[in-house]
């Protein structure tokens, strides 16, 4: 006890106390919380209890306990309905890491998934399960074999690129919503979002399914597609190239007109003096 | 040292054979062939020798027509491959993402440029950023000019060009980025198509005579483009020339110091040092454009397809320099009113229209406006430091502050996105900055350029810190001041020191008012306001009294540059614009009378 009271006013003393108080909190949370249910049962409606499972613990506080949604006073949602939304929604929001979200924002960015494959297709089955809605799309509806380029990219800046940007670079919506960057989406979260209209987006539902492979295999080729002509700047049209005339260009030349200015014929003489 | 030569500005006929050394150089034949037949010798001889100041600011015009240049030379290469016609082709071109696909001839040329003419990206890319720091440079030009003051009397007309060749070059970069018909340009085209049918009344007749009936139409491309590589570039070449022209009979301004005065001008001659040094810096502005047209990406046209009137793409915006009339049209309140059955649209004729209009009637006006109101009606070719002129150099800020705020304001989608901000907030902020910005700008860059004043009057009475702390018999710290050197003390007092106007007599002796005098109580209350907190430069008296002070205090710094205590006595001989010219020259520098 000796040692302890000579210590209690060491500099270091608080920040101890802190981590230990910290420890503590967390093993014993690490304890009571709800263990996540493991996915491996093999029948429908064992998937459907176990997502119907994991939905009340992770997902009802927002969307209601079952996936009616929670409407405020002030008439908006604080989740929306599930019902009807389909697999394939669930498959996008939740493979992507868009849900669960963080913290209730405009809209729910794209982050690390916190679900394993297993629960999410459980997830799905449930609300699949409570109305008809989209399926999650087979392979064969995204894979771009006998795709056409130059189709896709009509549909893509008929459709897409007025949110998207015309290099897929993203873009702002209206009070600081925004059409993300469509960079490393795989071609399965693409048909996704264009047959749910995740988030902001609206249900391009008169793509037909070639369309749709269309659009993927120009996306594709975007990222493939060497960088004609150097650096895109980020794909961000004008502003950043006149960012960069400015900053790099006449920068540059303004500092090259310094060093012209003071090296003349009076240089060597100016440094004798 | 000897003073320093002088080159009187008449020059007689010359005489090809009298400069030539006894040994005939080599090539002397075929200068005195082309002399003799046209008579070239005299007025080379004599713009030869021209003298120009040299500092580091008086470059900036140069990058501006340096990069004119490379827009001459890449614009001519492209010109031999580009299409002006709006005419249906199929683009079979190898560029496999838009092959199969219908577009018009402009933009299938300008894809063939980029993908199969040897060069051509490059050079469609040199063009595209010479044309951004064509612009830019311009505008540096300008604002060095009006912050030094350089548009004074007798130069108010070669301002008034510049201005012109600024507006043209806007216009003729839009219509370059116009032409190769991708979805950027025909949707910056639809937005210009917006702003002519803004104007009250005629608006829909002007849209339909300059793009030959409804939009798009097929005739704006060929149109555009003999604006593009035929009207405007003879126009911007002839107010080039004028420009040039009028600096030669001008003679460059110079900043102010020994040996500088109203009358002459201090510097070197074009040839050979402005000839190398404008000729090195020629292949500076080249290799800057070269490189960024190398490595960076400008306007992948074969991104944004062919336009297509039902199609828009986020981030659309026009180049850097129609960017602050984009974020007027962005911050612009929606206000439209119906009046005898015409539509008035506020919200575009206000920002589209009343910007450009501002910006360039501001401009045009200000050498008038400035003249008008301290009544200096005298010739001007020695610069002024912007903190010596505070009120303007307030009002430049300010200038500088409306436009960056609007220039940010057009990009504000950019900005929403890559800060992780609201445009609705951007667009709110940007509302009130634009009003408020300016307004505090004025005040912190006069009061800045005051406290700058104030600093100077200190350097010169005080001299210059040393960071050399003594400590007094008594134990008092105290730091050295040692006298700043006399050219530069002569620098910092060469400007003039400055009355504001009076009303003259209010009435003559018979009691009858003078005519006019509402008028001139303004200007002389603009006049007060425009020199208010002025602080005046030292007088000889005070200079001498602070160096006799200094001596007697102990505080001169003995033999700290090897300089002598009385120094600063010294120094107050070359106050208020002596003409001190000769000791300090250099044999290699020369100076013409003016």
């Amino acid at each position: 006890m000796k040692k302890l009271s000579t210590h209690r006013r060491h500099p270091l003393a608080g920040l101890v106390v802190v981590l230990l108080g910290l420890v503590v909190a967390g093993s014993l949370y690490a304890a009571v919380r709800p263990a996540a249910a493991d996915g491996s049962s093999s029948s429908d409606t064992d998937l459907i209890a176990e997502g119907r499972e994991l939905f009340v613990v992770g997902c009802a506080s927002c969307h209601g306990l079952n996936a009616e949604g929670i409407e405020m006073q002030s008439g908006s949602n604080n989740g929306p309905s599930l019902i009807g939304v389909g697999a394939a929604a669930v498959d996008f929001q939740v493979e992507t890491g868009r849900m669960p979200m963080a913290r209730p924002d405009v809209q729910a960015p794209r982050k690390e998934g916190m679900y394993s494959d297993e629960e999410i297709a459980a997830l799905a089955a449930y609300v699949a399960s409570l109305a008809p809605g989209p399926a999650i799309p087979a392979p064969e509806e995204y894979s771009t074999e006998g795709a056409s380029v130059a189709r896709g990219g009509e549909f893509f800046r008929t459709n897409c690129t007025a949110c998207h940007n015309f290099a897929g670079a993203g873009g702002a919506l209206a009070e600081g919503r925004y059409a993300p960057p469509l960079k490393g989406v795989s071609p399965e979260h693409i048909v996704e979002a264009i047959v749910t209209g995740p988030q902001q987006m609206p249900v391009f539902s008169w793509l037909e399914p070639q369309d749709r492979k269309d659009i993927i295999a120009y996306l594709e080729r975007l990222e493939e597609q060497p960088a004609y002509g150097g650096s895109p700047l980020g794909s961000l049209g004008p502003v950043t190239e006149g960012l960069w005339g400015w900053l790099g260009g006449i920068g540059s030349l303004v500092l090259a007109s310094v060093w012209i200015g003071n090296n003349g014929v009076r240089a060597g003489k100016k440094k004798q003096q | 040292m000897s003073a320093p030569t002088t080159t009187s500005g008449s020059t007689s006929a010359v005489a090809p054979a009298a400069s030539v050394p006894k040994r005939p150089m080599k090539g002397a034949g075929a200068v005195t062939w082309l002399d003799e037949r046209l008579g070239l010798g005299g007025l080379a001889k004599k713009q030869l020798r021209k003298v120009f100041p040299d500092h580091w600011s008086f470059m900036l015009g140069e990058i501006a027509l340096w990069s004119f240049v490379i827009l001459l030379l890449t614009g001519v290469f492209l010109s031999l491959w580009f299409k002006p016609s709006m005419a249906e082709v199929e683009y079979m071109g190898s560029y496999a993402e838009l092959r199969g696909l219908h577009m018009s001839e402009a933009y299938a040329t300008s894809l063939d440029l980029s993908f199969d003419v040897r060069g051509g990206l490059l050079m469609r890319q040199m063009h595209h950023w010479a044309a951004n720091l064509f612009l830019a440079s311009m505008t540096i030009h300008m604002l060095r000019v009006f912050f030094t003051g350089a548009f004074r009397k007798p130069r108010e007309l070669n301002w008034i060009i510049g201005l012109a060749l600024l507006q043209l070059g806007i216009v003729e970069g839009f219509a370059g980025y116009s032409l190769p018909d991708d979805l950027l340009s025909g949707t910056g085209l639809r937005i210009a198509e917006g702003i002519m049918r803004s104007v009250p009344v005629v608006g829909s007749y002007i849209s339909f005579f300059a793009f030959g009936g409804e939009f798009p139409g097929d005739d704006i491309i060929p149109r555009l483009y003999v604006v593009h590589v035929l009207l405007l570039p003879g126009l911007l070449l002839g107010l080039i020339a004028a420009h040039m022209l009028l600096l030669v009979y001008h003679k460059h301004t110079q900043w102010p110091g020994p040996g500088r005065t109203n009358n002459n001008v201090v510097g070197f001659p074009l040839m050979p040092v402005y000839m190398a040094k404008a000729g090195g810096f020629f292949f500076i502005v080249f290799g800057v454009t070269a490189l960024m047209g190398a490595l960076l990406q400008i306007n992948p046209i074969w991104m944004y397809g062919p336009y297509n009137p039902s199609q828009v793409t986020a981030g659309s915006q026009p180049d850097w320099y129609m960017g602050w009339l984009d974020g007027g049209l962005r911050l612009m309140l929606p206000w439209e009113s119906e009046l005898f059955g015409y539509t008035i649209s506020w919200n575009v004729m206000i920002p589209g229209l009343g910007l450009m209009g501002l910006l360039f009637g501001v401009l045009g006006a200000y050498p008038f406006i400035e003249r008008w109101i301290t009544g200096d009606k005298r010739e001007h070719h020695l610069l002024e430091r912007p903190r010596n002129q505070p009120t303007r150099t307030g009002f430049g800020a300010a200038g500088v502050t409306a436009y960056g705020l609007l220039w940010i304001a057009g990009g504000n989608d950019v900005i929403a996105t890559q800060f992780s901000l609201s445009i609705n907030t951007v667009i709110v902020f940007m509302r009130f900055a634009v009003i408020i910005g300016p307004v505090l700008a004025f005040i912190i860059a006069r009061r800045w350029a005051l406290s700058l004043q104030r600093h100077d009057r200190e350097l010169v009475l005080h001299g210059y810190e040393t960071g050399v702390i003594v400590r007094s018999p008594e134990g008092s710290y105290s730091e050295i001041h040692a006298p700043i050197d006399p050219s530069r003390a002569y620098s910092l007092t060469t400007h003039e020191r400055r009355v504001p106007l009076e009303v003259s007599a209010s009435a003559d002796a018979n009691g009858v008012a003078a005519p006019g005098r509402g008028k001139e109580r303004i200007r002389a209350r603009l006049s007060r306001f425009w020199y208010a907190d002025e602080v005046p430069k030292p007088t000889t008296a005070e200079i001498e009294e602070a160096a006799h002070h200094a001596q007697h205090n102990g505080h001169g710094a003995d033999g700290l540059d090897g300089r002598e205590r009385h120094v600063g006595i010294e120094t107050g001989g070359f106050v208020g614009g002596d003409d001190w010219s000769s000791s300090e020259s250099d044999s290699s520098s020369s100076s013409a009378k003016r």
